[in-house]
C-alpha cells in the first residue's frame, strides 16, 4: 500500500485527486485486515481488560496499515465474499473425499500383499483453472485425496501428480476441478 | 478419562518409536525428513494429551500451536535446504 | 459426550498408527509420502477435534477460548500438512530421486 501510493507520487505530475481516491479504495482491504488481526487477538490473548484491548488495536493497526495488500492484492473487494463463501460450501465435499481417501491408504498399509497391489506412477495433465488461488485449491485438495500427491504445478496449470495405484490416478483431473471452477468462477 | 488419556499418550510414544526408526535408518536425506515431520505431527496432539493430564490445557494449546508451527517451518526450511543432489548422491 | 470424544480420540489414533505403519512399510520416498501426508493429517484432525470437545466439559469462558485456539490448530494443520509435503515432494524432485516402479527391490 505504502509503495503504490509512493509510486504515484514519484511519476504522476498531479497526484492530489488520485492519490484520495486510492485511498478511500484501499480503507475497505485495511479495515478487513484488521477486523481478522483483531479477532485472532482476542483469542489469542483471552484478557478483555482495556489495557490489553488498547494494546492489540494499536499493534493491529500497524501491522493492518503496512500488510494489507498481502491479503488483497488489488484494491477491489468485489466478489471476494461470494467467493469465499462457495469456498466454505466447497469444504464439506473435501472432506468426505478425505474420509474416502484415508480409508484407501489405510487399507493398503494393512494389506498383507501390499507390494502387489500398489503401482506408483506419475501422471501429467493440463488443468483450465486460471486464477492462483484455484491452483493451489486443486493442488492441496489433490494432495488430501485418493491416493495422489501434487509434485510440481506451473503457473500455466500443468499439473505432475503422483499416484499410488491406477485406480487412483485415472479420474484426475475430473469432478473435483469442475467443482473448483465452480467456486473460482467470475463473479 | 484421566487413565484413558494417559495411555493414550504412552501408545502415541510408543507410535513415535516407529516413526523414529524411519528417521534413523532411512536411505536418504528425505526419507529421516518424512520421519521427523511425523514425529511432530504426533507431538501436536501429544502436548494437549499432556495439558489435559496436567489440567492445564489453556497454557499448553498456546505451546501446542507454537510448535504446530515451528514444525511446518522446519520441514520448509530443511526441504529447502536439501534440495540439490549432493546431500544425497552417496547414500542412494 | 464422553463416549464420543472417546470415539473421535480412538478413531484419530487409529489413523495415527496408520500412517506410522505405512511409513516403514511402503517401498520407496514417494509413496512414504502418502500416508505421512495424509494419514497423519486425518489422524491429527480427528483426534484434535476430540480433546477440543473434551475441554468443553465444564463450561466457562475460559474453556471455550481454550477450545477455539485448538480449533485454530486443527485449521493451520489442515493447510499447512499439505504444503509441507508439497516442499519435500519437490525437493525429492528436484534432486532427481526417481519414483519406485513395480517389480523392483524396495529401498
Amino acid at each position: 500500500m505504502l509503495n503504490k501510493n509512493e509510486e504515484k507520487n514519484l511519476h504522476n505530475n498531479q497526484p492530489e485527486i488520485v492519490q484520495k481516491n486510492q485511498s478511500s479504495l484501499y480503507f475497505f482491504p485495511f479495515l478487513t485486515t484488521f477486523i481478522i488481526m483483531f479477532g485472532v487477538w482476542m483469542l489469542l490473548s483471552g484478557k478483555f481488560d482495556p489495557f490489553h484491548l488498547s494494546l492489540g488495536v494499536i499493534s493491529c493497526a500497524i501491522v493492518a496499515f503496512l500488510s494489507s495488500d498481502l491479503l488483497f492484492p488489488s484494491p477491489k473487494l468485489k466478489g471476494k465474499l461470494t467467493v469465499f463463501i462457495r469456498w466454505l460450501c466447497y469444504l464439506p465435499w473435501l472432506t468426505i473425499e478425505l474420509f474416502k481417501a484415508n480409508f484407501h491408504v489405510a487399507y493398503l498399509v494393512f494389506h498383507p500383499r501390499m507390494m502387489d497391489l500398489i503401482d506408483p506412477r506419475i501422471i501429467k495433465f493440463k488443468s483450465t483453472l486460471d486464477s492462483e488461488l484455484g491452483l493451489v485449491t486443486f493442488a492441496n485438495s489433490i494432495t488430501l485425496t485418493p491416493g495422489t500427491i501434487t509434485v510440481n504445478v506451473s503457473i500455466d496449470g500443468d499439473f505432475k501428480v503422483h499416484a499410488i495405484d491406477k485406480a487412483s490416478g485415472d479420474p484426475l483431473p475430473g469432478e473435483m476441478e469442475i467443482k473448483i471452477a465452480k467456486v473460482f468462477r467470475k463473479v | 478419562m484421566d487413565n484413558i488419556f494417559l495411555y493414550s499418550s504412552l501408545y502415541l510414544s510408543f507410535l513415535m518409536v516407529f516413526s523414529l526408526y524411519r528417521a534413523v535408518i532411512g536411505p536418504t536425506v528425505l526419507d529421516r525428513m518424512i520421519g521427523v515431520n511425523a514425529i511432530g505431527s504426533k507431538t501436536t496432539v501429544m502436548l494437549i494429551l499432556i495439558g489435559l493430564l496436567y489440567h492445564r490445557v489453556d497454557m499448553f494449546v498456546d505451546i501446542c500451536l507454537a510448535y504446530a508451527m515451528l514444525n511446518f517451518i522446519a520441514v520448509l526450511a530443511a526441504s529447502r535446504y536439501f534440495h540439490k543432489r549432493q546431500g544425497l548422491s552417496d547414500e542412494i | 459426550m464422553d463416549i464420543l470424544v472417546c470415539i473421535l480420540l480412538f478413531s484419530g489414533l487409529f489413523f495415527l498408527t496408520a500412517g506410522s505403519i505405512g511409513i516403514l512399510r511402503f517401498p520407496d520416498f514417494y509413496s512414504r509420502l502418502h500416508p505421512a501426508g495424509k494419514l497423519d493429517t486425518l489422524g491429527t484432525l480427528l483426534a484434535l477435534m476430540g480433546l477440543a470437545l473434551f475441554s468443553l466439559h465444564h463450561f466457562s469462558l475460559g474453556a471455550l477460548l481454550t477450545s477455539l485456539k485448538i480449533m485454530l490448530i486443527i485449521i493451520f494443520v489442515f493447510v499447512a500438512s499439505p504444503t509441507a509435503t508439497h516442499a519435500i515432494v519437490d525437493a525429492g524432485v528436484r534432486a532427481g530421486l526417481a519414483p519406485w516402479t513395480k517389480g523392483e527391490k524396495r529401498r
